[in-house]
């Protein structure tokens, strides 16, 4: 069992216990106290983006067992920013989410959303979406405002490049992101309640990678992201800068893939030695009518399913497939947003679940055959694997059957 | 089914406890005055069973539209165990109307032997062999004929008017016919409908009729907000009401404002669709209006509160074509939140409401969920809205009962309830 490896001066806002580890992969099972209640790991944790669950309420939230969720930094900023949020006690007051809450920096919305963005070693410039003005958001104003906000784990602001970009710029970046996140570090108004992630970047590149590594986990953070990924690279890149990340991460700190959410990048990536994901996929895709399911999806919107009186998984327990069929929801979606809620609550569900499953394999010493079952479940034969996954769990010593 | 009155004040309107809802369902009733539970397909607007539940003494009773379910025949025949089962409802009595009192038809679609529903498809023709077809796969506990309820355009010729009734009486007897030999209607209840635009002699005739016919209960048609002067049809629902016999309920649809309830259940109608909090709700309001009648320490010996000037708040809509838009225009009755003098409101929507959206977030919240277009304020919204109302018809049965109608009337009316801070 770890010892946490904080400071001993005051209580601190975050302690890693591991309870379990795979002797086989690099996977974890651990209990993660945070301010506002213990979260178990591995987590995926649902995307709130303007501080709210798209159609769900708090109180459905946490009926299915979530224990941690996000919030966007960049969209709160903007609206309705950070003053009326410190005003209404904070992002948990404003929402009246009681558990904890995880803010990004505002970094990757920059890039992604906003069509002129300039960067430099100030910060981000750009203009306003909704008014035009021109708006800096540096290391320090995006850490200000996640003080406002009051989340319990707060991103650095890092210098986000595209995974699929190559050459000098991710050096330049991945340099710029250590030294913003000692800026960030120091702009922290609240290091006893709220906890700084750093994240580390480096792009598909193992040199930059290690040094960024080297260089990050010198500083005394409670936790550690791993960014610059899930953005449109190749998975067989992917996976290798995801696994020598954690090679190189302290074991005692949780690490935290982002935007990861795809069911078999969870489990894979588990099995890496990650302990935290998030991902809007799960509930955007609900809005579209597409209910995850551990054999893919069922397109509920499809014609197929007009006259399929089945819930959407006979073995859910979710209070969508407890009363509702395939059918029903099919013709819902041509009369009522509710539909969207449903397949909503499903997702939810669904992404909880197998979080909760993986964990309990983990501390059940059956992760290996755990990872075999579910590959199985989801695709219709062995050579429908995907060969990165096959590859990325071999390094962790898993043979796929 | 059969309506227990309870009270009857001349004038003041009726109480009563409507009860055999349903021959499968026996313990469920209805309080009269009293309005349905509205739904899109079975689901009430933006709820699920949780969100649903989070509200106390729900309407027995569900609506759902053919405009809604007419699309789905073929599903339902497949399904075979009505639409009750098919949509998840469990413990309901289920209604069924022809129409969406939120959703205005076009005109100019109805026929001799045919009338029109849109669904997400378009328009579906109904004959009424179709039209129970339709009735034979969704198996409601109680329907409402088939109508043709055209009156309210200008210039609707008295000869139109008399087509109307005659064609809902020819469809009300097709209809029983039909009815009578399908054996998966045999516990289902049959609301005749009353017809007659602003036509008196009409609607005389038409209620007439339709009372001869074995119907247990009357659908007053044509009355729909907008469609004539509230006096007009206040004197109208008076006569037909005349007409009909006095144990069986009255049914007005597209009637939901509560200043017009108010006024409708003084004219004798007892049961009210619910469709009103909806249309509250999709243009981002909060029902706010009071409806409490003890009476207030504070102000008592101060002068009365202003009444709403209605003429000044709102266009007053003269027996003309409908403007769809006079149906989602804001009304007296409600806050609308996205207004910047809530940007920073920490209050409830309504101080002492204790819905789920009142206990648990406050005005600043919903008015960034909907400047920021998300999905849950229609979810807290509905919440709220649909309490409120329901709140609002619970006092209208208490103030009958206490001869305190007046005062609810003045109470609802008053100008600064408004802003309840």
């Amino acid at each position: 069992m770890a010892a946490p490896m904080q400071s001993l001066t005051a209580v601190s806002p975050l302690t890693l216990r591991i309870v379990a580890e795979c002797p086989v992969t690099k996977a974890r099972a651990c209990e993660l106290a945070l301010p506002h209640c213990t979260v178990s790991t591995p987590v995926f944790m649902p995307v709130g983006t303007q501080g709210t669950l798209k159609g769900i309420t708090v109180d459905q939230l946490e009926s299915l067992g979530c224990q941690i969720c996000l919030g966007n930094t960049y969209h709160l900023g903007m609206r309705p920013g950070p003053e009326l949020i410190e005003k209404a006690n904070g992002l948990h007051g404003f929402m009246n989410w009681k558990r904890n809450l995880l803010t990004d920096s505002g970094g990757f919305q920059m890039v992604s959303l906003v069509e002129l963005s300039e960067v430099t070693e100030e910060g981000v410039r750009f203009k306003s979406p909704y008014d035009g003005k021109e708006i800096l958001l540096s290391p320090e104003k995006s850490v200000s405002i996640q003080n406002s906000l009051g989340s319990d784990i707060m991103m650095q602001l890092d210098d986000v490049v595209s995974s699929t970009v190559s050459g000098p710029r991710v050096e330049e970046a991945m340099h710029r992101s250590i030294r913003w996140l000692d800026r960030c570090i120091a702009a922290n108004k609240n290091p006893d309640k709220q906890n700084l992630f750093a994240i580390i970047q480096g792009g598909l590149n193992a040199e930059l990678r290690r040094a960024c590594l080297e260089e990050m986990t010198k500083r005394d953070v409670p936790g550690f992201a791993i960014g610059g990924l899930s953005g449109g690279e190749e998975k067989d890149d992917f996976w290798r800068m995801v696994t020598l990340s954690t090679d190189h991460l302290p074991r005692e700190k949780p690490r935290y893939l982002m935007g990861v959410g795809y069911a078999v990048d969870l489990v894979v990536c588990v099995a890496l030695g990650c302990d935290m994901f998030d991902c809007v996929f799960p509930t955007r895709t609900a809005r579209f009518g597409s209910a995850l399911v551990p054999w893919g999806s069922v397109q509920v919107k499809h014609k197929q399913y007009a006259k399929d009186f089945q819930p959407i998984d006979p073995d859910c327990q979710c209070p969508t497939c407890k009363r509702h069929s395939r059918a029903y929801l099919h013709a819902l979606f041509k009369s009522d947003t509710a539909a969207m809620h449903h397949i909503t609550i499903h997702n939810i569900s669904y992404q909880l679940s197998l979080m909760r499953s993986v964990r309990q394999s983990i501390v059940e010493g059956r992760f290996p055959q755990f990872i075999q079952t579910f590959m199985r479940r989801m695709f219709l034969s062995r050579d429908q694997y995907p060969s990165w996954a096959v590859d990325a769990l071999a390094s962790v010593n898993i043979t796929l059957e | 089914m059969h309506l227990e009155l309870t009270r009857v004040v001349q004038g003041s309107g009726r109480l009563g406890v409507l009860r055999g809802l349903s021959r499968t369902r026996p313990h469920h009733s209805l309080e009269t005055p009293g309005c349905l539970l509205y739904t899109h397909l079975g689901s009430v607007p933006h709820l699920t069973q949780d969100t649903l539940h989070t509200l106390k003494d729900l309407p027995s009773v569900t609506q759902v539209t053919l405009s809604d379910i007419a699309e789905h025949q073929e599903v339902l025949e497949s399904f075979k165990e009505g639409f009750r089962k098919f949509a998840g409802l469990h413990d309901t009595v289920l209604y069924c109307s022809l129409h969406d009192p939120a959703a205005l038809c076009p005109a100019g679609y109805t026929t001799n032997k045919t009338v029109s529903v849109w669904g997400s498809g378009g328009r579906m023709e109904l004959t009424v062999t179709k039209f129970m077809s339709l009735q034979k796969c969704t198996q409601p506990d109680w329907y409402t004929s088939m109508a043709d309820g055209e009156t309210w355009q200008v210039n609707t010729t008295r000869k139109r008017v008399r087509k109307s009734v005659d064609r809902t009486l020819a469809h009300l007897d097709e209809c029983l016919l039909l009815h009578h030999k399908l054996p998966e209607l045999e516990e289902v209840s049959v609301f005749g409908v009353v017809e007659g635009g602003d036509i008196v002699d009409e609607r005389l005739r038409s209620a007439r009729e339709t009372a001869k016919r074995p119907v247990v209960g009357f659908c007053l048609d044509g009355f729909q907000t907008g469609f004539m002067e509230p006096s007009v049809r206040a004197q109208l629902i008076a006569a037909v009401t005349e007409e009909l016999p006095e144990d069986k309920p009255r049914l007005l649809p597209g009637v939901g404002r509560p200043d017009e309830v108010l006024a409708c259940v003084e004219a004798g109608v007892d049961v009210f669709e619910g469709f009103f909090p909806f249309q509250v709700t999709e243009r981002g309001c909060a029902l706010c209006f009071r409806f409490d009648v003890t009476p207030d320490p504070e102000s008592a010996g101060r002068a009365p509160p202003a009444v709403l000037e209605l003429n000044k708040e709102e266009e007053v809509v003269r027996n003309g074509n409908v403007n769809r838009d006079d149906q989602t225009q804001m009304t007296p009755f409600e806050i609308n939140l996205k207004d910047k003098r809530y940007e920073d409101d920490f209050g409830p929507l309504v101080k002492g409401c204790g819905c789920y959206s009142c206990q648990n977030h406050q005005r600043a919240y919903l008015h960034h969920l909907l400047v920021t277009n998300e999905l849950l304020a229609g979810v807290l919204l509905m919440i709220h809205n649909t309490s409120h109302y329901l709140g609002f018809f619970k006092a209208l049965r208490a103030a009958l009962a206490s001869d305190q109608l007046e005062l609810l009337k003045r109470r609802v009316m008053e100008a600064g309830g408004r802003e309840s801070d």
